[in-house]
């Protein structure tokens, strides 16, 4: 065995473990002087990337890995820890990869004015990294639920960041109430699970579930939970209160930790109920069926999310807070395309015989427009609230009532912003236009009014954008913006890189879809593939 | 009947805790509220794991037919497990949102959460 066979082996726990070591080296190192300590975040980040790189060429080839804690072998995984990576959790680690690393090059310069507290900033930082990547590459429930609960302390942690700042506090508060009490309900639902089957293993319990009455109320608890972490109307009021208020760096951190819960809440759905779910059973074609309304319940929520974060969104003034209400919308096209996969099952019938359950094609293409959406929310959300931070760091403004004529001064931030605002509204050629597409033309042959209310919705995002743009970047000179200058260079190559791999990802869609996309998609919807990596041949 | 008496502990403290945390005003209480449905959860997993006249889980000192009838006698030892982890987990959350509540009352004057709403809607 070489060097890089062992190095996949153990990588994903090292993906976990190197973040977490270096957070606690992190006040340590920054005894030494703040260069060394941002250089040592960056070093440490890259090196957990170098892993995830390694996994995913791994996983993608080979299909999922399991790591487990403690043993020799693999012959008694069901008793342990461990972690289960396939191609989906791949995926979302190589999205919060991205996001992290653009963080921590961006704060090099945008935290450099504020003179106390950085070293427990970076230390929050890689705690909250550590547990996004807990929560994706797990394959326990219980570790799910410890992860979570350390993603909701460290984030909660940073967003009171400007702890001088009433509102951020305000916002902390909101935060921690709901993820905590939205986290002992995660808790009682793993209880139920314990008490039935015995297990904690996501695999395990996959294959024993047996959707009692006691598993419905489980199933509700995850997904409202999961949901309302990652800002499902109507649980959705945190969420532009907490990313308008934390620093713009950190958002974009906590964009990939919603996006956890959100994989947590797929992979509820579709690895732990799968069987029922995917299920095209003929002998109990009316259980099967009723699948479906769940698929429109999911549907009918995600349809609300769009239309109220649009709505809310065109009324704001306060420029990130705005922005916080466009990340709900987005959330909403990304459950979108997970309702329509749910909802798409029927039956075939001769004469009034039924033959065969199917899904449909469009069903798969829903779930792969949905999955690939999660990485262009991130980047363009993420683009947009780093245009944000550059605008506060520049003006100390927040309000788009006082902005004005920016143009001028921040020419390449003004670039940036076009791009992230051209994605996020879905226009060609940037990336928001081909995952927007697959969810449209799959929901259209569900059913059509969904997607004309989805491509509406879309088009009122460019409005609220070009009312941003005409208020902040051009319109008259003020007089008090007369010394405003470009950001220093380092926010500028944090947002340059997220604009490259939007202009990338919109130029070739069909290669993303094609390595990346469809592999995820098919890990969710072949979830005996899951199960008998642990227990297997099931 | 009696067995279920637990049981019905565990979702009167939820209830409790929920109801504290949706109709409190005040900051403390609402806190107060959520540490409640944690006690509420913690006993609910531990009950889980009880056996009637079970003992403890040491495998050292193991009654003998622990073997042949696994687990035997003893109680589950992985719900305190998890119980134990929620804990601490518990205490910490519950430590920052304390310090939370002190730096909120700083800033605003109050503990009232009808007067602490400088994020407009």
């Amino acid at each position: 065995m070489n060097l890089i066979d062992i190095l996949i082996q153990h990588s994903p726990p090292l993906i976990v473990a190197v973040p977490l070591f270096s957070a606690f080296l992190i006040p340590l190192v920054s005894r030494i002087n703040e260069k060394v300590r941002n250089a040592f975040a960056l070093v440490m980040m890259s090196i957990t990337g170098f892993f995830i790189a390694l996994l995913a060429s791994d996983v993608f080839a080979n299909g999922p890995r399991i790591y487990v804690f403690g043993a020799k072998d693999l012959a008694i995984p069901v008793v342990r820890i461990l972690f289960e990576v396939d191609s989906l959790s791949v995926f979302m680690a190589i999205v919060t990869f991205i996001l992290v690393f653009v963080s921590l090059v961006y704060s090099w310069s945008f935290m450099k004015k504020e003179n106390d507290g950085l070293d427990k900033y970076y230390t929050l930082i890689l705690l909250l990294v550590t547990s996004t990547l807990g929560m994706e590459l797990t394959g326990d429930i219980f570790n799910f639920f410890v992860f979570l609960e350390i993603s909701c302390i460290s984030s909660c942690a940073l967003i009171a960041f400007w702890v001088h700042k009433a509102e951020a506090l305000e916002a902390a508060f909101k935060y921690i109430v709901i993820s905590s009490i939205g986290a002992l309900f995660v808790l009682f639902a793993i209880g139920i699970f314990y008490a039935q089957y015995n297990a904690l293993n996501i695999a395990t319990l996959s294959n024993v579930l047996q959707f009692t009455f006691l598993d419905k109320i489980a199933l509700v608890l995850l997904v409202v939970v999961l949901g309302m972490k990652a800002g499902l109307v109507p649980m959705h009021m945190w969420l532009p209160d907490s990313y308008g208020q934390a620093p713009p760096s950190v958002t974009i951190v906590i964009i990939g930790a919603t996006q956890a819960s959100l994989y947590g809440a797929f992979r509820i759905i579709s690895t732990i109920y799968g069987n029922f779910f995917n299920s095209t059973d003929l002998s109990v074609v009316n259980f099967v069926l009723n699948t479906n309304a769940i698929g429109w319940v999911i549907i009918i929520l995600a349809i609300l999310t769009i239309l109220i974060g649009v709505v809310m969104a065109l009324i704001q003034t306060d420029f990130r807070r705005l922005i916080g209400f466009v990340a709900v919308a987005e959330i909403g096209y990304i459950f979108l395309g997970m309702g329509v996969r749910l909802a798409s099952k029927y039956v075939e019938s001769v004469g009034n015989v039924p033959t065969a359950i199917v899904f449909p094609a469009y069903g798969s293409i829903a779930l792969q427009g949905s999955i690939f959406h999660i990485i262009n929310d991130c980047l363009d959300i993420s683009l947009l609230f780093l245009v944000a931070g550059a605008i506060y760091y520049a003006t100390r403004e927040t309000s788009l009532d006082e902005m004005s004529g920016l143009a001028r001064k921040m020419k390449y931030t003004t670039v940036f912003f076009l791009i992230g605002l051209l994605a996020v509204s879905g226009v060609p050629p940037m990336n928001g236009f081909s995952s927007k597409l697959l969810i449209y033309e799959s929901t259209y042959q569900l059913n059509p009014i969904i997607s004309i209310i989805a491509i509406l919705a879309s088009i009122m995002l460019l409005a609220v954008f070009v009312k941003v743009f005409y208020s902040a970047f051009l319109g008259p000179k003020i007089s008090k913006f007369e010394n405003v200058e470009e950001v220093p260079k380092s926010m500028l190559i944090g947002m340059g890189v997220i604009a490259c791999i939007i202009i990338i990802f919109g130029l070739f869609p069909n290669m993303i879809i094609h390595y990346l996309v469809e592999p995820a998609a098919n890990a969710l919807i072949n979830n005996a593939q899951y199960i008998s990596t642990v227990l297997g041949g099931v | 009947m009696i067995f279920n008496i637990p049981f019905i502990a565990v979702v009167a403290m939820i209830f409790i805790g929920l109801f504290a945390v949706l109709f409190k005003r005040n900051l403390i209480k609402i806190v107060l509220g959520i540490s409640i449905i944690e006690s509420g959860v913690n006993l609910f997993l531990i009950t889980l794991g009880y056996r009637e006249g079970g003992v403890a889980p040491i495998y050292t000192s193991a009654p003998s037919d622990a073997i042949t009838n696994t687990p035997g006698s003893m109680v589950l030892p992985v719900p305190q497990a998890l119980t134990l982890t929620s804990i601490v987990i518990g205490v910490a959350v519950l430590a920052l949102m304390l310090s939370l509540v002190m730096h909120i009352y700083k800033q605003y004057g109050t503990l009232n959460v009808r007067k602490i709403r400088r994020l407009k809607e």
